[in-house]
């Protein structure tokens, strides 16, 4: 699988998820900067966490503009998958790609420690290697990762198994105290209608190797090699 | 003309930096404030347009831009340069 990196002014985790997805997973993948117009070549598109554009404004409302974005609706549009992570999963539901928004953290603290992740499913490329019978372990680092959506959407993503993650206990409890940020529902990770756009709070590019305290984000992209 | 342009989070919107400077301000002793809503206000220059261009380009800025109509609702004044 070879995957597009796309880079914003002020993103920064562009060079962790090149390197988990080239250097551990050994599939192919280059950066592709903003200002490109095209996603030809590539069957995947990850869009790195980050502060693209300084948060100005809101965190992904500047970026969502970038030329590329135009190639990244068209990608989605294909059912090519896309996964944007903290950074990237705001730059999505910017882009109108998932539902909700993102705002300040219930605490408006910056929020950067380890947290656990439980698959609600396995309908997607994304989930489809991982176990939902067990947690995967990973950080956070933001300041809007509370993720919020309306009642009735809330009951709408259910119901169309779009609900990727729920933050939980290290045994799999979704619980209120499992919950770093105020998300609706604990809600870590979306998926779109169609299920080839994921946008996700936590980092598994952070946490793809033994060194780094985690691999549990490596099973995300070698799931999405394998299945997608 | 220039457009001054207030964004606000939409009623039952969640506004935690709302709410903590409304703690703040009772823990000041201002027990008479009930609620606190944090928004943006953004002014906007067009030099050279009539009103009704302004407002409309306006109205354009917000919906496209300046706000997140998800969570946020905007009002706005067009006033003339002085």
């Amino acid at each position: 699988m070879r995957f597009a990196i796309l880079v914003f002014p002020g993103s920064n985790c562009d060079h962790d998820a090149y390197h988990a997805v080239r250097h551990v997973l050994g599939e192919e993948g280059a950066f592709v900067w903003h200002k490109e117009r095209s996603l030809d070549g590539y069957d995947a598109a990850i869009i790195p966490g980050g502060f693209s554009y300084g948060d100005y404004l809101r965190t992904g409302a500047i970026a969502r503009f970038s030329p590329i974005m135009s190639a990244v609706q068209e990608f989605a549009q294909k059912g090519k998958p896309i996964i944007g992570i903290c950074n990237g999963f705001q730059i999505l539901v910017e882009a109108g790609l998932l539902p909700g928004a993102l705002i300040s953290n219930r605490s408006l603290r910056f929020i950067s420690k380890m947290v656990y992740l439980k698959p609600e499913g396995q309908n997607s490329l994304f989930t489809a290697g991982l176990d939902t019978n067990r947690t995967y372990r990973m950080p956070i680092a933001h300041q809007s990762g509370n993720y919020l959506i309306s009642p009735e959407t809330l009951d709408q993503l259910e119901r169309s198994d779009q609900i990727a993650f729920r933050y939980a206990t290290p045994e799999g409890k979704v619980t209120a105290g499992a919950n770093p940020n105020g998300s609706t529902g604990n809600i870590a990770g979306v998926l779109n209608r169609e299920k080839n756009v994921l946008g996700l709070m936590p980092h598994p590019e952070r946490a793809a190797e033994a060194i780094v305290g985690s691999y549990d984000g490596l099973a995300f992209f070698k799931s999405m090699a394998e299945y997608g | 003309m220039r457009a001054h342009i207030y964004i606000t989070p939409k009623e039952g919107i969640l506004d935690p930096q709302g709410l903590t400077v409304g703690k703040a301000l009772r823990n000041l002793g201002m027990k008479e404030v009930t609620s606190v809503r944090m928004g943006k206000y953004i002014e906007m220059e067009l030099p050279r347009t009539t009103r009704k261009k302004a407002e409309e380009i306006t109205k354009q800025a917000c919906d496209r831009l300046l706000a997140n109509l998800n969570i946020e609702s905007y009002r706005f004044e067009i006033v003339k340069e002085t």
